[in-house]
């Protein structure tokens, strides 16, 4: 390099610069069609076929739409409207049998007068769900629960529910609202009492049952407690072992004892009754709520140095992802009796929420699986170095980094099996799709038709399921933790 | 060679005849392979330990040993007279007493960085919240980071996170601190804050062992320096001699290398 270049290179700079505004280009809509919608050749073509498909399919459908009848007694009835109104030719939409079948669709075959229970039931969902959904943020809680117990208590008055459950639920639903505006952590123990509570509004019977259900855990923590002492391993195989032991042999006597003694019942609602999408609601908000706990138990166990617990784990993952889940339905409905000490009549919607339950938690553990191998080797390391142990270790440091990572596929796995509560049409529950649409077409009134029922049924679906993916997504936001 | 040009306050660096760790006859297997070969050392308290050596001579496997992050299969290990067995309890004892520092950080990217500081403290050793949260601001502020208490990890430059993990260890008021490798992702610019840090300890009579190839930190602030190479301590000496006067073969390489411009 020569003398005289070097001196052209040379270079030192006295003022740093200011950072600057991007220049301002052309904006707005047009620079944004041009840049997505007709970028090239290739693009422009794509675009229009695309906006071709999209008036072909409304050109096709709009006049059905257009067409709906929303009042009628009879699908003849709701064909009489549309003639006269739109001509001999026109074709309608019957939205008519929505309306008639509501409840139907609804609460299945649940006894109309006791329809405000399951009203009752989920609106006190809403307030159990507070404190581990919508902890965060107070707008979303407030709006959450103001609404639900304005329609709750609305739709209880409509449904003519008796004075005093009208009461315990204002009760519980303004308690509540009040309790999370001061501290929505206060809420979990209805939290935790909440399942219980829902299964004896729904099912009816001896509040005595539910109660002796949670007397079994209790008296497992007992064991554990004294067990653990010798040897942790074996309180925890003697704390599952007294609680089944309890359930199976004592707790259905000792309720009715109590039963006797003091009596706390409601009418009972028996599973044959329940139907559309109380059906399908119940069995996913118990499947989605025990798979999850099952679901990261098993992924844990997958990942142990403990090879029995490894084996036995990988042994059931991999059995039950391997089945269809009609199969497992069908050994609920059919095989479970034989195996079970006869006598022992085993609900069919219970059977069912279990086989459902440990379908979820199969598909589970392997996406949380996931979240655990996406983890680095030196958190790991880290909560090891500061001296925590394995549970604490996982509770406060590796399970909630895996769980994070694992939304999308966990919530995915809860759609999947949300949407799947319709298959248990096969063991002959009511599920709202086909059983129940297939209920309404069986009357003489709605003979033959197929479109409404479908697309009214998948639409709450999609708004539950879409609910679910949104919630996902602010979740990922709400929980993200770095560039902030 | 980076030297360190701040006055090293020598007056609490004590080191007395109570034995921290004692290593005799440690053997490690990688599976077939033998990373640690009959290792014996001995640290009393108050020592400040440099470990130096090329990449795969087992140097942060040994310090990994001491807390058990690495299981020994043969030989002794004791740690404030524990002996490290696979008994967990007397594990998990050694660890809460033991600090570490890794060359990644390993910060929970999930807490703020007071709740890094306080998780252990409350939940190994029953700490009140209020107390644990503020023996962790005093440690913050140690390591000149307070205002970034409430921040995420993720928010802070690798110098800083690295001080937040240093200060993490001390608020479980260790007796050991082991270094892995501390400074080794971090910019240049990065490194003298962490150096500071810990020179900062070691006035205050910390007992330490340093994996690192800082060799200005260990002509500063080591009172011996260990050489390994192929999973043995090669040579140890105080840094004086071994930097000035080294006498196996494999050291005058080895520093001719890392000293060579």
């Amino acid at each position: 390099m020569s003398d005289t270049h070097a001196q052209t290179v040379s270079f030192v700079r006295d003022t740093m610069l200011p950072a600057a505004t991007p220049p301002v280009r052309e904006a707005g809509a047009i620079k944004w069609l041009r840049e997505n919608l007709f970028s090239g050749p290739v693009n422009t073509i794509l675009t229009l076929l695309g906006f071709a498909i999209v008036w072909f399919l409304i050109a096709t459908f709009w006049d059905w739409f257009a067409h709906s009848v929303w009042n009628a007694g009879s699908l003849a009835e709701c064909r009489q409207i549309i003639a006269a109104t739109w001509g001999e030719s026109a074709r309608g939409a019957c939205w008519a049998v929505i309306r008639d079948r509501w409840n139907q669709y609804v609460f299945g075959f649940y006894p109309m007068d006791l329809y405000w229970r399951p009203t009752m039931t989920f609106g006190l969902l809403m307030v159990a769900l507070a404190p581990v959904l919508f902890s965060a943020s107070r707008t979303i809680r407030r709006t959450v629960l103001a609404i639900t117990a304005v329609l709750t208590l609305w739709a209880m008055v409509v449904l003519g529910a008796p004075a005093g459950w009208l009461a315990f639920a204002a009760a519980v639903l303004i308690g509540g609202f009040l309790i999370s505006e001061r501290h929505v952590l206060w809420l979990l123990p209805f939290s935790i009492v909440y399942p219980l509570l829902g299964v004896w509004f729904l099912w009816g019977g001896s509040l005595w049952g539910p109660i002796f259900v949670l007397v079994g855990p209790l008296l497992g923590w007992i064991a554990w407690t004294l067990v653990s002492r010798i040897a942790p391993m074996l309180g925890v195989v003697a704390a599952i072992l007294v609680t089944v032991l309890f359930w199976l042999l004592y707790a259905g006597d000792a309720a009715a004892d109590a039963e006797r003694l003091l009596s706390l019942s409601i009418q009972t609602v028996r599973s044959d009754r329940f139907g559309g999408f109380l059906l399908s609601v119940t069995i996913g908000v118990a499947g989605i709520a025990l798979s999850l706990p099952l679901g990261i138990i098993l992924a844990l166990a997958r990942q142990s140095d403990m090879f029995l617990v490894k084996t036995l784990s990988v042994i059931f993952i991999e059995f039950i992802r391997g089945v269809p889940l009609i199969t497992l339905l069908f050994v609920a409905s059919l095989l479970l009796n034989y195996f079970l000490p006869p006598g022992t009549s085993f609900d069919i919607i219970l059977r069912v929420i279990i086989m459902v339950t440990i379908f979820a938690a199969a598909y589970m553990a392997e996406v949380i699986r996931g979240g655990l191998a996406a983890l680095p080797k030196g958190q790991y390391e880290a909560a090891d170095a500061l001296g925590l142990d394995y549970w604490k270790a996982q509770r406060l440091i590796i399970l909630p980094q895996a769980l994070k990572i694992s939304i999308p596929g966990i919530v995915s796995t809860f759609i999947g099996m949300f949407k799947d509560t319709t298959l248990v049409t096969f063991v002959g529950l009511y599920d709202p799709l086909k059983s129940m649409s297939d209920a309404v077409r069986a009357s003489t009134d709605w003979k033959g038709i197929y479109w409404e029922p479908y697309i009214f049924v998948g639409a709450i679906f999609f708004l539950i399921c879409f609910g679910m993916s949104r919630y996902s997504m602010y979740l990922e936001r709400r929980l993200q933790r770095d560039h902030r | 060679m980076e030297t360190i040009e701040r006055k090293i306050d020598r007056s609490q660096m004590k080191v007395s005849d109570e034995v921290a760790i004692d290593i005799r006859g440690m053997n490690k297997w990688f599976g077939s392979f033998h990373v640690l070969r009959d290792i014996d050392l001995t640290v009393h308290r108050g020592e400040r330990i440099v470990i130096a050596g090329p990449s795969g001579s087992g140097k942060s496997t040994l310090i990994r040993c001491i807390n058990r992050l690495e299981e020994h299969q043969s030989g002794h290990i004791s740690v404030d007279g524990v002996e490290l067995t696979s008994d967990i309890k007397n594990i998990d004892k050694v660890r809460s007493d033991v600090g570490m520092v890794f060359q990644h950080f390993n910060l929970f990217p999930h807490l703020t960085v007071l709740e890094n500081c306080t998780l252990a403290p409350i939940w190994v050793r029953k700490v009140p919240k209020k107390q644990a949260e503020a023996t962790a601001m005093r440690f913050l502020e140690k390591v000149k980071i307070p205002e970034q208490a409430l921040k995420y990890p993720g928010q802070l430059s690798g110098g800083q996170q690295q001080r937040v993990a240093i200060a993490r260890s001390l608020c479980m008021q260790p007796k050991i601190m082991l270094f892995d490798e501390p400074t080794s992702a971090l910019d240049p610019e990065m490194i003298k804050e962490v150096l500071d840090t810990m020179i900062q300890l070691a006035e205050e009579g910390m007992t330490m062992i340093c994996v690192t190839h800082e060799m200005g930190f260990a002509q500063a602030v080591a009172n011996r320096v260990i050489f390994m190479d192929q999973g043995q301590i090669v040579e140890q000496n105080s840094p004086r001699e071994f930097f000035n006067n080294p006498r196996s073969e494999r050291t005058k390489l080895f520093l001719s290398q890392i000293l060579g411009h």
